[in-house]
């Protein structure tokens, strides 16, 4: 995928100044999930359950070369063809072979965010593929040209009439058209996709090691359709997906659904192990797993980051962020956006690509609070700010404020100089200033004022 | 007992009328309140920005300042939870100043917090009977030392009604040097906050622990032509006990 997270700090301006409506529409939508996670969570012991998922997943990072290799002799016995991709152009080539070999001519694709870390559309188009998205959110912005702006809800910053516009251009649906009349027509559109393709594609929320089963989650029933109507079935698994066991299910699923949309279990969860059998009516002749590495194996090196390879990617984090609500996902420049997209993004593509996302917070902590396996989020942002410091990413006049701001605050004497220097100065002088800081903060906010004397000075004439 | 004001950088050059609130506060609570000499910022602005040796420079001066205290109060959520949480984090690899970080930790309150939590006082007075009230809960405060109880108690205990706030747990866009980095973000954040209070004629203040939120909604609230005056809560919890 196109990469464009140095961008993050004029594009989220951009948004906020040109887009207000992305604003309003994604703030009502997370608020709104956020709030039935909530409810979700308060249902059940969710502090247990959050600190069992995290210890049930820390334990299969630590041994993840023996449950890959388990995960992969049980889909073999399964009757799944298994493939490894060390990076995006692997993955790519292991697609395109698959589809050659099944003259493949139209792909139906469930909802899948690894697919977009490996920009796989752009790629099986170019090879003279149709491709269909078949989640209604990712049809809607397959058709505006654009990227997902949410893990979950692909399609959240778009408002009820751009739909309708777009709609009425594409599909000459009446600019008036209820939300229930939109959708029978991507139905009618996606149902037609489903019955010609050749080839499904989709991501997987699990995969467990014991079994060799895939597990996905949805709501739509699409991903039930792309992965039992066609012939083939390709599944892009992350290598960090796993599960030991097929009982570890029995919380993994419904903790997924209660953080991503405050649901007590998905509307269709799929158990998928492996191809048609003989005597079976229905489902796929043939079914792939690829295990995709793409810059995961280094996370998991990691000493610190190694903690977001937990992540379920049910964007509980992205709905509790304000920050994230202020723009949307497309600000983040990268397929992962909000305070995992931050502290995600840098370990899988490099920090120097993505160097503004780990500042896109303000450590508010309320995505730590609302991630089902509690990766800690603010303290990963700070790690990532450290190794930006230390690796001289920050701007050369920060670190020179920074570093005259500690000898001050090291030397009393030089504190209280800038405290009586801050009362010499004439009234308003903060506000017109040509310190870019202070220019950022008056710009919509009065200027400071401080207090007439400080109280180290009032203590000091004894008036305390 | 014996209690050490660290009234932090902000409240000291802010909001000085807030640390006098809080001593008298605490010496009518029958504590002896004593102000160590020489101390500064508690280096929180290094550490969130990611300069870790500046922090370390920092919090080592603050460390040496407070040695001596029994109890530390700070009129600051966020600021406790630097010389609580974070200053033993900095340390993680130097165990003789861990040791003296976790000593720091275990001894530093917020005014809230060491007014429930060690003074065992839940009643202040009645002197803001009528109040409404709107209570920013700070991000640090809230998530990091578990306070939402605490003041709002001391508050209503007072007399003060807390107005109905839909964002009142949500950040207020501050974030310290975030404020300034992302301001459109920052604004908009703080916009959220303001536009869901209740109407300002339904409100006589709003309030919170933090001097950083304070400054930075107080900020908006007058580039925006509101009119909401800001208290902080150490004041108001003075005006409490009259």
């Amino acid at each position: 995928m196109k990469l464009s997270a140095n961008q993050y700090p004029q594009e989220a301006a951009r948004v906020l100044r040109e887009e207000p409506q992305v604003r309003q529409a994604v703030t009502g939508a997370t608020l709104n999930f956020d709030g039935k996670r909530r409810q979700a969570y308060a249902e059940v012991e969710a502090e247990a359950w959050r600190r069992w998922a995290e210890g049930v997943k820390n334990h299969v990072l630590m041994n993840l070369d023996r449950y890959l290799e388990e995960a992969e002799a049980n889909l073999r016995r399964n009757g799944v063809a298994v493939h490894w991709a060390e990076d995006a152009s692997a993955a790519q080539r292991i697609v395109a072979q698959i589809a050659r070999a099944g003259q493949v001519r139209t792909v139906v694709k469930a909802k899948t965010m690894v697919s977009e870390e490996l920009g796989l559309n752009p790629l099986l188009e170019s090879l003279g593929l149709e491709v269909l998205e078949t989640d209604l959110g990712e049809y809607i912005i397959q058709l505006l040209g654009q990227p997902p702006s949410h893990i979950v809800g692909p399609a959240i910053h778009l408002n009820l009439e751009q739909i309708r516009r777009l709609f009425h251009q594409r599909f000459q649906t009446p600019l008036e058209a209820s939300p229930e009349a939109l959708a029978a027509v991507a139905r009618q559109r996606l149902r037609e996709g489903f019955l010609r393709a050749e080839m499904g594609i989709s991501g997987a929320n699990f995969v467990v090691a014991e079994t060799g089963t895939l597990a996905l989650i949805e709501n739509e029933g699409n991903i039930r359709l792309s992965t039992s109507a066609p012939r083939i079935h390709v599944a892009l698994v992350g290598i960090e997906k796993l599960l030991p066991r097929f009982s570890d299910l029995s919380v993994f699923l419904s903790l997924t659904a209660r953080a991503a949309t405050g649901q007590r279990l998905g509307t269709f969860v799929s158990l998928i192990q492996g191809p048609r059998r003989p005597g079976e009516p229905d489902g796929p002749e043939e079914v792939h797993v690829v295990f995709v590495d793409n810059g995961r194996s280094s996370v998991l090196a990691d000493l610190e980051a190694w903690e977001t390879l937990r992540c379920v990617r049910c964007a509980a984090c992205l709905n509790a962020c304000p920050v994230y609500r202020q723009t949307g996902g497309h600000a983040y420049g990268y397929v992962y956006s909000g305070p995992i997209g931050a502290v995600l993004s840098p370990g899988l593509v490099g920090l120097e690509e993505t160097k503004p996302l780990p500042y896109a917070s303000s450590l508010c902590g309320a995505c730590f609070q609302a991630c089902p396996v509690r990766i800690p989020i603010p303290k990963l942002l700070l790690s990532w700010r450290q190794r930006a410091v230390a690796e001289g990413l920050t701007p050369k006049a920060e670190a020179a404020a920074i570093r005259g701001y500690a000898m001050a605050m090291t030397r009393p004497w030089a504190y209280r100089l800038a405290t009586r220097a801050l009362r010499l100065l004439p009234e308003k002088a903060l506000d017109n200033t040509l310190l870019p800081v202070l220019r950022a903060w008056t710009a919509g906010r009065a200027g400071l004022s401080p207090s007439p004397k400080s109280f180290q000075q009032l203590w000091e004439a004894g008036e305390v | 007992m014996k209690v050490s004001l660290f009234i932090t950088c902000l409240a000291d050059q802010f909001f000085a009328e807030a640390g006098v609130a809080a001593v008298r506060l605490l010496r009518h609570l029958g504590c002896e309140v004593d102000f160590p000499p020489g101390q500064t910022c508690c280096g929180q602005p290094a550490y969130n920005a990611g300069y870790w040796a500046e922090a370390k420079t920092v919090a080592e001066h603050t460390l040496e300042v407070l040695e001596a205290a029994e109890y530390v109060v700070l009129p600051s959520g966020s600021c406790t939870t630097m010389l609580r949480a974070f200053y033993p984090e900095l340390y993680r690899d130097q165990p003789r100043l861990f040791a003296r970080a976790e000593a720091l930790s275990h001894k530093t309150y917020e005014l809230a917090e060491f007014i429930v939590r060690v003074l065992g006082v839940r009643q202040l007075g009645q002197g803001l009977a009528g109040r409404r009230v709107a209570y920013h809960h700070g991000c640090h405060a809230l998530r990091e030392l578990g306070l939402r109880q605490e003041p709002l108690a001391l508050l209503q205990s007072a007399g003060a009604e807390i107005v109905d706030w839909p964002a009142a747990e949500e950040c207020c866009g501050f974030g310290g040097l975030f404020s300034v980095k992302l301001p459109e973000v920052s604004l908009g954040m703080a916009d959220r906050k303001l536009d869901t209070l209740p109407p300002t004629s339904q409100v006589d203040c709003l309030t919170s622990t933090d001097g950083g939120c304070l400054l930075h909604l107080a900020g908006r609230i007058q580039k925006r032509q509101l009119s909401l005056p800001i208290k902080p809560l150490a004041s108001l919890l003075w005006e409490a006990v009259q």
